[in-house]
């Protein structure tokens, strides 16, 4: 008997049918696939504007078929801020890279974020800056050796900035998590947390944001493979997995007690 | 039609509104303040939206972000917030994005002073930012041209896709005048097809400056400069007075220009011949304006608060026709209308005595 096919995968119609530019094992395309996913999982495509970044995901609009707005390095909060308030029916993200939302938008992240502002933003740390050639990124790991910190990141640049840890001590943003896309069961519970943080804003419960662990082979010097475990044994030492605010979770907890 | 005793500050409020301004992002810094916090108390209750930024790197992103929305959207500032927002008005350029930018002029370089000062020329008529572009520069003389100019600024904006800058300064802003609360002249209002509304029966659109092939790259300048030259030849603005038998011409901007008009008619009631040529638009520069109102010209003199920066647009502008007298002012100095009729007397008697020897020669 020959068993009848079963579609195990069908490509989201808000990913665009093109070959990425992406390094192989980079982890944009995942992150990519679960943010067309999500968006596909409301059904919101047609109202959803994505603030691409500056860096490897400059070039996210060939991928994800929505309207898309530039932003200067690490202005993207900013401009989705002016996006969001000019047209609050609008699904509005950020799509943002470590440097471009750690360093250079800093200002800009943290003041989105505590003014609760009803945008989501997807951060991509993969600890290296990545289209200017691995260059130290703010969440570069002590130790970890790259172009601008040939000995290894030490006291004298200071350790990695913990971007969930910091905008979670703020009273204003609904959901902050950090997951990553190392294995199958890892990319599932990113695509959940996307879920969840759009969920947030289309419920106009205000500011969310997922932070995505992801691989960088090139500029970490290793194969995809390896590339892909460090995460695991080396990169969540630094930076927890977990949800770090849920807000709602809150809400419905002290309405139980 | 009423008019209302107000500052300049308050009267780029008035336009802003009246110009149906939809959102305003803007961070504090004096002497502009009367207009974010005006801001604040017109646009909130009428549902439109303000929002006090963290930076004016982040002002000019928000502005970015309302216009690449289809809405009206502006922010204002003075000389050091407006150096912080040129990366996103290059931006704003390169993105082909209207959007209006007041600066009420301080004295510089870096902190400088809150004196009034015209410092910021440069960086208001050549682009500012990085890359290759021009912004539309408007030079208001009058709490009433601050009200006008503001209002007008968005459909310029609008029609040509592109930032519009204000560009006064603190004596402006701060003096109060009476103003005629009125709608100036309106074009007509452009429908704005490339916004981003959502990609409902429509291809994605992506607003950007970023082209990475190079011929995508050439070919977005090469129509950025055709509407460049198209602005040249349409919108130079300026204002001549008692310039048509005027031997002496005096030429400057905004609060200068107010000097220089009654330098003028004082040197008109002791019989001699001065004039005043005002450029309105600094850019573009009104060239032909200029050259127009030299005919009978010996002499034209140059006013500025800086050091020469106008001045270069002049001598392009009169490729050495006249001799040119430059005065120059900073740090919040300006010139008495006394040293300018002193001015203009020296040089209208020098010249006629120049002419008189001339003729015995002969």
């Amino acid at each position: 008997m020959i068993a009848t096919e079963k579609k195990v995968f069908t490509r989201s119609p808000v990913l665009t049918p093109k070959i990425t530019h992406y390094c192989p094992g980079c982890g944009h395309g995942v992150v990519h696939r679960l943010v067309a996913e999500a968006i596909e999982h409301y059904g919101i495509r047609e109202r959803t504007v994505c603030v691409a970044p500056v860096g490897c995901s400059v070039l996210i609009y060939k991928y994800i078929d929505v309207d898309m707005s530039e932003a200067a390095h690490g202005r993207a909060p900013a401009v989705a801020t002016g996006i969001k308030r000019a047209r609050p029916n609008l699904f509005v993200m950020t799509y943002q890279g470590d440097g471009d939302l750690a360093a250079i938008g800093t200002a800009e992240i943290i003041h989105a974020a505590n003014r609760g502002e009803n945008i989501s933003v997807i951060f991509v740390n993969n600890a290296v800056y990545g289209m200017t050639g691995g260059q130290m990124a703010p969440t570069t790991i002590l130790g970890q050796k790259t172009t601008t910190t040939p000995t290894g990141r030490s006291a004298n640049e200071g350790p990695p900035i913990k971007v969930c840890e910091m905008l979670s001590t703020m009273d204003a943003p609904s959901y902050i998590a950090r997951v990553t896309v190392d294995k199958p069961a890892a990319v599932r519970k990113a695509k959940r947390a996307i879920i969840t943080a759009f969920g947030r804003q289309l419920d106009n419960k205000g500011f969310s944001l997922v932070e995505i662990l992801s691989p960088c082979p090139t500029y970490w010097r290793l194969p995809p493979v390896k590339a892909v475990k460090r995460i695991e044994e080396w990169m969540v030492h630094t930076f927890p997995l977990g949800v770090y605010k849920d807000k709602e979770a809150a809400n419905a907890d002290n309405k139980q007690s | 039609m009423t008019k209302v005793l107000m500052s300049g500050n308050d009267a780029v409020v008035e336009g802003a509104i009246r110009a149906g301004v939809d959102c305003y992002f803007g961070y504090p810094i004096t002497p502009q303040n009367e207009i974010i916090a005006g801001m604040a108390a017109r646009l909130l209750p009428l549902g439109r939206v303000f929002l006090q930024s963290e930076s004016e790197l982040a002002a000019i992103s928000m502005v970015h972000g309302a216009a690449a929305a289809g809405k009206r959207a502006m922010t204002t500032s003075s000389s050091p917030g407006v150096s912080l927002m040129q990366e996103g008005i290059s931006y704003l350029a390169g993105s082909r994005l209207p959007a209006v930018i007041v600066n009420i002029q301080r004295g510089g370089p870096g902190l400088g002073n809150i004196a009034p000062a015209q410092g910021d020329y440069f960086q208001a008529t050549r682009g500012g930012g990085n890359g290759d572009y021009r912004t539309i520069v408007l030079a208001p003389d009058s709490a009433q041209e601050m009200l006008d100019f503001t209002f007008q600024a968005f459909d310029l904006a609008d029609q040509y896709r592109s930032p519009v800058i204000v560009l006064s300064d603190g004596r402006l802003g701060q003096m109060m005048e009476p103003v005629e609360l009125r709608d100036p002249p309106a074009r007509k209002r452009v429908k704005k097809p490339w916004a981003l509304t959502g990609a409902k029966d429509r291809d994605a659109f992506f607003v950007c400056s970023l082209r990475l092939p190079v011929p995508e790259l050439a070919e977005h300048n090469r129509v950025l400069d055709k509407v460049f030259r198209e602005i040249e030849r349409r919108e130079p603005r300026a204002e001549a007075y008692r310039t048509d038998d005027a031997r002496l011409v005096f030429t400057g901007y905004g609060a200068c220009a107010r000097l220089c008009r009654e330098a003028v008619d004082l040197l008109r009631d002791e019989g001699l011949k001065a004039g005043l040529l005002r450029p309105i638009t600094l850019w573009p520069f009104p060239h032909k304006k200029l050259l127009a109102s030299l005919k009978k010209a010996k002499t034209l003199v140059v006013i500025e608060l800086s050091y020469g920066q106008m001045l270069d647009d002049v001598r392009l502008a009169v490729e050495g026709r006249v001799p040119i007298e430059f005065l120059g002012y900073a740090g919040g100095e300006a010139p008495s209308i006394k040293e300018l009729v002193a001015l203009g007397r020296k040089l209208l008697k020098k010249s006629s005595r120049k002419k008189a020897s001339k003729g015995k020669r002969r």
